[in-house]
């Protein structure tokens, strides 16, 4: 399903702190056993928010000033790990429209523009200043700016980057290649027999 | 100039470039398995779209497979339904399915080579990030969301921006005890988890090309970890041998033609690389993680890092690391105590694997406070071991000698640690909770460590252990 513009995305923000934090973090391997996305969106960041006992460990992601919030904010290489799709399916549903990040790993950052997650990757010093906007006041409203390549953030403009390609592809509203993918029908048999496959 | 094997098979797959900027890649070969792909079918019926090259798919399960009893229905119900909805979609799809006990079914990275159907020169993909596998081929193999799998299942092509070429040459001869598990672990430490961004990783280099086959797929199969969408070896007659004869390869007087054409897919001689990398084989050892990245390793001779010698964000991410691990600051890996041993995985779960294991624990038993468990990666692999006798050996020193798939490298089956159980372990990943429990610890090693660990209780240098030299 080709989507809608994304232009712009506004709301309140959370900071999930740490480098590399992978794919078995944002949604660990026991919630992978379903046949639909449908219900990934509690799983997020599971075993980080709970203990073994389904007890809350008060997961920054579970305070009652962050509930709401849209975009998420984290360090380098988010998402590193695994192809699943189930890790950005969840940050979707548990409420997420943009991800901030020093970088990301490729497969996630791919997973998530089919979804319409932007991600953009911002400096340190700027996150470090943006957590503590959040922290201090958890309800400042955030604008990410897909087009102007900006977030701001209660007084403050940060310069943020993205790949053009994903940039190029949400303002088209192209970002689910799937519509695409299928106008070149006849060139793509031309490549399969070309090579043999078909 | 001359091009580079990622250059050239890109070129040849390239159907055109999309209004985005990306490039629509036409898929050679389409594998699938039972948790990224079921969810792609519901979303073709969505849009009321088959699938367009049905014969270019093949299907297996392997993630979340039982390795004591797989006979059906599966005690866990929601496993049995995942089996299920592929078995269904893809018998509507007319896609091949590799069905327990159909001989053929394993870890989706082990069937597609021992079949024959990971072939030089293809574009490969697979909703699994170890698809970088199947590069050990000279392919460009690439792991994918769901998403993707449904657009490749409808279209046979993915929309995708073009990768940088790293070439990363290992020079030289491995030590004895040193294997390929060990080059991979040793470079992800080098460049680090995400030192690949952006890249693909030509090996290349005289330890690369002496390799056999399933040495270079324990190394392209980790260039995930480091970050690598990708990576890839150049076919040389050691692709062409291991693939002549094999069940899917092309036969007779098209194998001869088949080889003429896979030879023109290794990079030129003066091809050009986005970034070159020079190792030394000789300064590889065996390597054991201690942390909770593949890039948090040392050799068995290092001692764990000092938290205290580092500044700032460094520091914080060893502390938290060691503490995870619940390992000391500044101390000897050796000598860890260990509850599991694990030999298996897409990784380190072919036959040669236990071949070169069994040589060593012939003998010897597995110290008693160790739980050993050895998962062959498809049913060929076990076929095969069985035949040579490898699973009474692993028996006899007390492993348990398991049935197909990936077992403990994901825990997505009853295969899981308990508590804050520490397992050596022959897989790809030491993530926190990867093992199947949310406190369990994973060291990386390769098979041979781990049979060392298993049998001495301990992590232990499977160089003296086994008296290698």
């Amino acid at each position: 399903m080709t989507g809608m513009k994304i232009e712009k995305i506004s709301g309140k923000g959370v900071y999930v702190a740490g480098n590399d934090i992978d794919t078995d973090r944002i949604i660990p391997a026991r919630f992978l056993k379903c046949v639909t996305f449908d219900e990934l969106g509690p799983a997020l960041f599971y075993d980080e928010r709970f203990d073994t006992q389904d007890n809350s460990k008060h997961h920054v992601l579970d305070k009652a000033e962050h509930s709401g919030a849209q975009v998420l904010l984290s360090d380098a290489n988010f998402g590193c790990g695994s192809s699943r799709e189930h890790a950005p399916q969840a940050i979707q549903k548990f409420g997420f429209k943009a991800v901030i990040a020093e970088s990301f790993a490729e497969i996630f950052h791919g997973n998530c523009t089919t979804l319409g997650i932007p991600c953009v990757t911002m400096v340190k010093t700027d996150r470090e200043m943006i957590a503590k906007i959040i922290a201090n006041d958890p309800d400042t409203d955030m604008i990410v700016d897909i087009e102007g390549l900006k977030v701001i953030c209660g007084n403050h403009v940060f310069n943020v980057e993205m790949k053009d390609s994903a940039r190029e592809a949400f303002l088209a509203a192209s970002y689910d290649p799937l519509d695409t993918l299928l106008v070149a029908k006849s060139a793509v048999e031309e490549t399969a027999k070309r090579l043999g496959y078909a | 100039m001359g091009k580079n094997l990622y250059q050239k098979v890109w070129d040849d797959h390239v159907v055109g470039q999309l209004e985005s900027g990306q490039y629509q890649l036409f898929i050679a070969l389409h594998l699938i398995h039972e948790v990224t792909s079921p969810q792609a079918f519901g979303m073709l019926k969505d849009k009321g779209l088959g699938v367009a090259y049905p014969q270019r798919t093949f299907a297996t399960v392997d993630h979340i497979i039982p390795t004591t009893d797989q006979s059906r229905p599966l005690s866990d119900d929601m496993a049995e339904k995942m089996i299920q909805v592929l078995s269904d979609a893809t018998e509507e799809a007319g896609i091949e399915f590799f069905a327990p006990k159909s001989g053929s079914q394993g870890i989706v990275h082990v069937v597609g080579p021992e079949l024959g159907l990971t072939q030089p020169g293809m574009t490969i993909c697979c909703g699994d990030s170890h698809t970088s596998t199947h590069g050990a081929f000279g392919c460009i193999a690439l792991g994918i969301g769901t998403s993707q799998v449904r657009d490749v299942l409808a279209s046979q092509t993915l929309a995708i921006d073009p990768l940088k070429v790293r070439r990363i040459s290992v020079e030289g001869k491995l030590s004895a005890g040193v294997t390929a598990k060990d080059v991979t672990l040793h470079i992800i430490r080098m460049l680090g988890v995400n030192g690949g961004v952006g890249f693909a990783y030509e090996y290349a280099g005289s330890a690369i090309e002496s390799m056999t086959m399933e040495e270079r797929m324990t190394v392209c199969n980790m260039s995930i970890e480091g970050g690598a969408r990708c990576g890839y070896i150049n076919p040389d007659q050691t692709t062409f041998d291991f693939l002549q004869g094999k069940e899917r390869s092309p036969q007779g007087a098209e194998f001869d033609s088949a080889v003429e054409r896979w030879k023109s897919y290794a990079s030129d001689a003066d091809a050009s690389y986005d970034d070159e990398i020079v190792i030394q084989a000789a300064e590889i050892k065996p390597t054991v993680t201690w942390g909770i990245t593949p890039a948090q390793s040392i050799s068995i001779e290092e001692l764990t890092p000092d938290p205290e010698a580092v500044e700032g964000l460094d520091k914080d991410l060893i502390n938290d690391a060691l503490s995870y691990m619940k390992l000391a600051a500044n101390a000897p890996i050796k000598g860890t105590k260990i509850d599991v041993a694990f030999i298996g995985s897409c990784t380190n779960g072919r036959l040669s694997d236990f071949e070169a294991v069994a040589k060593l624990i012939e003998g010897r038993h597995v110290a008693s406070n160790v739980k050993a468990i050895a998962v062959p990666g498809s049913e060929k692999v076990d076929v095969a071991a069985r035949a040579l006798g490898l699973h009474e050996i692993f028996e006899a020193a007390g492993f348990e000698w398991r049935l197909p798939g990936c077992s403990m490298c994901l825990a997505m089956n009853p295969d899981k640690l308990v508590g804050d159980e520490i397992c050596a372990s022959s897989s790809n990943r030491n993530f926190v909770g990867r093992q199947g429990s949310p406190t369990g610890r994973t060291l990386l090693m390769s098979p041979m460590m781990v049979a060392a660990a298993a049998i001495e209780g301990h992590v232990a240098d499977a160089r003296e252990v086994f008296g290698l030299e």
